[in-house]
């Protein structure tokens, strides 16, 4: 149920910055928090991000446990070729999630 | 060493401000029936957002709560039960079927002889239409049929909650809103009729209006019902809150979404 949301413009001007919006659906479990019977609710929280455009990779940010739950990512580059943006969240228990979105530089 | 004893004349002083303090309190405590916020005077708790979470809820791609709305239309065209239909088989598109249900719920249902929520009417329709198993109150995929749902009416009127079958339980919810709860003895119109605008600590006293329920509520990091949100109020309160599900919860739903007739949906809402 973990489906990335991805806002970016679907044209851009070549060499003009624009925005990447990123939404992703994670409980980021600090790993400090009890359950109501003492247990301590194991840490279950994306570890990193990461944003390619046409294979190579442009943004990238380690998550922590401080980060609320459902992070919202957003950063800026410049496109001086139409491609593909590539997204990744990996994270504990082997979760990972990839999202594409593609861009036309005009 | 005399800076530990006070003189005469400050305890003197301070037994003075004691009196004038009870003597507010039951200045406070005589007004005990709350007047209704006149129309005009109503507001949602939009209006006292900070920027950031008012540009998280007016952006969909930026509001959490649309990770939930989209689940919400996946579940929606997804077949269950033994009857092996989806929302879809029946109601069709829902941006067309469903506009306008949150606005007008909760609703009278025969069969219980009661008003239902949302939730509920989902859940009626899961056990009686799919032959499913009901949904848990705030499990992620109720929550996310009821903001899908919800999702729809955007930008409506809540519509003015009326007739014979419903008045009496609206005249309950009333009682129940007025009613004095709890070890800390207040009742939800204290606040919410006598003393909206005003603080407590440093949150503010909103009228409380459920004009975008479900939420997402950032203290919560996660959608919630309106059921959820009184129960956090009860225990706030130092009362027992209702169970989920309870005529109590839903006829003070039915009593909040009459008082904020003619306001605006917003649903899925952000909210502090």
């Amino acid at each position: 149920m973990a489906r990335p949301l991805i806002n970016v413009p679907a044209k851009v001007k070549r060499g003009q910055a624009f925005e990447i919006k990123t939404l992703i659906s994670h409980v980021m479990e600090t790993g400090y928090r009890y359950s109501t019977t003492g247990a301590r609710i194991p840490r279950d929280i994306l570890t990193l991000f990461s944003c390619s455009y046409n294979g190579e990779e442009i943004f990238r940010a380690e998550l922590y446990p401080a980060i609320a739950a459902n992070p919202f990512i957003a950063f800026f580059t410049v496109a001086t070729e139409s491609g593909t943006l590539e997204f990744k969240w990996t994270g504990d228990n082997g979760f990972s999630e990839t999202a594409t979105a593609k861009i036309a530089v005009e | 060493m005399n800076w530990s004893v006070p003189s005469p004349r400050a305890v003197g002083r301070r037994a003075a401000a004691a009196v004038m303090t009870a003597l507010l309190l039951l200045a406070v405590a005589g007004s005990a029936c709350p007047a209704d916020i006149s129309l005009d005077q109503r507001r949602s708790g939009y209006a006292d957002l900070g920027r950031d979470s008012k540009a998280m809820q007016d952006d969909d791609s930026i509001n959490p709560a649309t990770l939930w709305v989209l689940d919400g239309e996946a579940l929606w065209n997804q077949r269950a039960g033994a009857a092996n239909r989806a929302c879809a088989d029946c109601h069709d598109d829902a941006t067309t079927s469903m506009k306008g249900v949150a606005a007008r719920y909760p609703a009278f249902s025969p069969a219980r002889n009661g008003p239902i929520d949302l939730e509920q009417r989902i859940n009626l329709c899961r056990t009686e239409r799919q032959q499913a198993m009901p949904l848990p109150f705030e499990s992620r995929d109720l929550l996310a049929l009821t903001a899908y749902v919800g999702r729809q009416s955007r930008g409506m009127a809540i519509a003015e909650a009326s007739g014979e079958q419903l008045a009496p339980f609206i005249e309950a919810g009333r009682k129940l809103f007025t009613r004095r709860l709890g070890q800390i003895n207040l009742s939800c119109a204290q606040c919410h009729d006598d003393n909206w605008g005003k603080h407590i600590a440093s949150s503010l006293i909103p009228q409380g209006h459920p004009t975008g329920y479900p939420i997402y509520r950032l203290e919560w990091q996660s959608l919630g019902s309106l059921q959820r949100r009184l129960r956090n109020c009860m225990i706030g309160m130092r009362a027992e809150p209702y169970e989920y599900g309870a005529l109590e919860n839903v006829t003070m739903e039915l009593f909040l979404m009459w008082r904020a007739r003619g306001l605006k949906i917003e649903t899925p809402a952000v909210r502090p």
